[in-house]
């Protein structure tokens, strides 16, 4: 199969269409997602193609979505649940720590629950409070889940399919300001791009300072590093891609590689994925470190009204402030 | 403000729950027995069931009788053994055993049950071995069977979760294609039960929403034993569950919880109607807990002896006993050799119990995900490092 170019919201599609027409057991569900294909158009044409009983618009309640999934999936189905925004996880709060989490170790083993939830997160996009956050350390905090971000549409493709075939339940966090970035897709299945769901991946090589991100600010990373070349500075940029767990083999090797590193999210800084990492790297790469290790995220604030996300969203100004900071260690 | 007092007006028209008699089920309630056994002549409400009681044969009430029995020797050997400090706590289904057999019977094996915590009787109908339900509340595990062996699902701690889960494991019955084909050996149904606390859970609502929605083969069955720990009937509803069932498009029953005919009979009506395609029925057992919420509680804080006097004078046991001795199907000799198997019973229950194996430490990192994943690994292997460095220094 050749390369194709697409968008990331197309690549989702297009992974989604791929998993449906693999097993027959896989279900999307949520609110909007047949006729319409989404909100954002993710599940556009499938459910004209794989029926309504596999492309399931659901009352509007986020707790019953995910508890009937997770009913679904002990009777044998793979729901990949949409969440239409973010801010609208809470409800179902409660089934995905309480059961979606905790059932297969409950049950020591004897039920499995493959369920995906898709999650369009961050800000950027102008829009009203609750359609623009970053809560995917909420889940990466819970034993028994898995937290994925892609960044890509070659890693939106492969990483959902991936995320369906998992026995394990998969938090998908989607980056909804890139979803309509174009870049190549290669559909071979062979083809030797391909990493494993929990594999990080060094985006951008560099030699002075590493910046690890994930979602929507890899790209922000980039430009951040195309800027700091015109300066004469060297960094690398790391797309975590896994959350939980997190590649900390990949962590070690490039921050032990530069000795400088820079954690960039969208979340609140505060307990956020930052943190974690922070502590692992302080832990495991102490002797190699040249600096800190430094955090960018959103303020320790709820997500401002979207007049403001410009500067609460790290951008490429404070990224390279920090990473000014950490060279002058 | 006129306009708000117009709102307080109307709502005084409405009976306060408070006000209503909480041992009265009033005329809707489906009952076949009274009090003390005698069998009541056909109403309205239970007509559209007396086919099914009057299928049943003398040997049918002699079994439930003794499942009767043998559930409550097991409750009260459960709750022994918490006061003895074997168990961590157990939470007690006296009074309540002829909703969870009349219920637990009803079903045929394929078809599935979603109980909360206090649903020993159920899980006895399924054929869940009683030593297996004590390792939840000794600590040795948070499940204790494999669901799919006996289609009876773990308990549920977090109040009315389960529901949702039952619906969506209906709405895969659907998909399955073993609904509605007719085929009696393999059409099937799921049954998803709570309590009257409950009902008051988004989960619940949400639950009959969405079985609705589906028209999916589930009975929702709610044992309103009048009480959520402290909480009274009134502190959790202004319509009694039963008639919320209408809202959601589908029909909602009460029956006489401590009647096990009744509740058996209305039971496989609506297991019956969703098998074959009909959709749910929400049915309210109107029961009383007699004991305590759970060995932790002490219900003379709230609730006076005066009401739980009158409800042990409708003992779901001794009504079935009267019945059966009434109408000459079961003898002296009968009652006596389920007694003598249900301290048989109470024994099998305390050794299981008393020799139930410690787990091994390290079976906390077990399970916990289908694929392997480092953090677990990492920490399990640090773990038993650890432990390991404790028992080199014993060795010493
Ligand atoms: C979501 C949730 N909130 C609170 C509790 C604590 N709790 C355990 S049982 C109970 C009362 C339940 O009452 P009801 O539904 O009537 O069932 P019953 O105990 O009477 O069988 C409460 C508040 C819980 N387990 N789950
Ligand atoms: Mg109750």
């Amino acid at each position: 199969m050749a390369a194709q170019k697409m968008t990331l919201a197309k690549g989702i599609n297009a992974g989604l269409r791929a998993a449906m027409e693999a097993d027959p057991k896989v279900l999307l569900m949520g609110e909007d997602v047949g006729k319409l294909g989404g909100v954002f158009r993710i599940t556009e044409g499938l459910q004209k193609d794989f029926g309504e009983d596999r492309v399931v618009d659901t009352p509007l309640a986020e707790s019953g979505i995910v508890g009937t999934a997770i009913g679904l999936a002990m009777r044998g189905y793979r729901p990949v649940v949409e969440i239409q925004f973010d801010g609208f996880i809470y409800p179902a709060f409660d089934q995905i720590v309480s059961q979606l989490a905790k059932m297969h170790a409950r049950s020591r083993g004897a039920l499995r629950l493959p369920i995906v939830i898709r999650v369009p997160f961050g800000g950027g996009i102008g829009a009203v409070e609750h359609h623009s956050e970053s809560n995917e350390a909420y889940f990466a905090h819970t034993a028994g889940l898995r937290v994925v971000a892609c960044s890509d549409p070659a890693d939106a493709y492969w990483m959902i399919q991936q995320a369906i075939s998992s026995d394990d339940p998969v938090m998908f966090y989607e980056p909804k300001r890139r979803y309509h970035e174009r870049a190549e897709v290669d559909l071979d299945p062979q083809a030797g791009s391909i990493l494993g769901l929990h594999d990080a991946r060094v985006v951008h090589e560099g030699t002075q300072v590493t910046l690890l991100a994930y979602g929507p600010t890899v790209k922000t990373c980039l430009q951040a590093a195309d800027a700091a070349a015109q300066e004469g500075i060297s960094l690398q940029v790391v797309d975590l891609r896994s959350l939980s767990p997190l590649d900390t083999e990949t962590i070690d090797r490039v921050v032990q590689g530069t000795g400088r590193a820079i954690v960039v999210h969208e979340a609140s800084t505060f307990l956020g994925m930052g943190s974690e990492i922070a502590a692992h790297i302080q832990q495991e790469c102490f002797h190699h470190l040249e600096a800190p290790v430094l955090r960018v995220g959103g303020y320790n604030i709820p997500y401002p009204p979207s007049r403001f996300e410009e500067e609460f969203l790290p951008g490429l100004d404070r990224i390279l402030d920090a990473v000014d900071r950490s060279l002058a260690y | 403000m006129t306009e708000i007092r117009d709102v307080a007006v109307h709502h005084e028209t409405v009976v306060p729950q408070a006000q209503q008699d909480i041992t009265d089920g009033g005329p809707d309630m489906v009952q076949f027995v009274d009090g003390e056994g005698t069998r009541l002549e056909r109403t309205a409400a239970n007509t559209p069931y007396a086919e099914i009681v009057e299928a049943l044969t003398p040997e049918d009430g002699r079994s439930m009788y003794r499942d009767l029995v043998l559930v409550r020797r097991l409750d009260a050997e459960g709750h022994a053994l918490q006061r003895q400090g074997e168990l961590g706590l157990w939470p007690s289904l006296l009074g309540q055993e002829a909703a969870q057999v009349g219920a637990g019977r009803a079903m045929r094996a394929q078809d599935f049950a979603f109980p909360g915590y206090r649903e020993h009787g159920v899980a006895w109908c399924r054929g869940i071995e009683p030593e297996q339900l004590l390792a939840l509340f000794r600590g040795v595990d948070n499940g204790g069977w494999s669901p799919s062996e006996l289609n009876y699902h773990l308990y549920t701690i977090v109040i009315g979760n389960q529901m949702l889960h039952a619906t969506g494991y209906a709405m895969g019955m659907q998909r399955d294609g073993v609904v509605g084909t007719g085929d009696e050996d393999r059409d099937a149904a799921v049954m998803a039960f709570t309590g009257d606390g409950g009902t008051a859970q988004g989960d619940f609502n949400e639950s009959l929403v969405f079985a609705g929605v589906a028209n999916a083969p589930l009975v929702i069955f709610v044992q309103n034993n009048q009480w959520a720990i402290s909480e009274p009937n009134y502190k959790q509803f202004r319509v009694p569950p039963y008639q919320r069932a209408q809202g959601f498009g589908f029909p909602g029953i009460r029956v006489d919880g401590n009647d096990v005919l009744a509740v058996y009979a209305v039971t496989k009506a609506a297991l019956d109607n969703a098998r074959a395609g009909q959709g749910p029925t929400l049915i309210e057992a109107f029961t009383y807990r007699l004991g305590a919420h759970t060995t932790s509680d002490d219900p003379t804080k709230y609730r006076s002896a005066a009401e739980v006097d009158i409800w042990r004078e409708k003992d779901p046991i001794k009504r079935m006993r009267g019945f059966l001795s009434q109408k000459g199907y079961a003898d002296d000799a009968f009652y006596e050799s389920v007694d003598r198997e249900a301290d048989e019973l109470a024994v099998r229950v305390r050794t299981a119990c008393q020799n139930m194996p410690e787990p091994s430490q390290e079976r906390m990192f077990d399970e916990i995900y289908v694929d392997p994943h480092p953090v677990v690994e990492r920490e399990k292997a640090q773990f038993m490092e650890y432990q390991a460095g404790f028992e080199t220094q014993e060795a010493r």
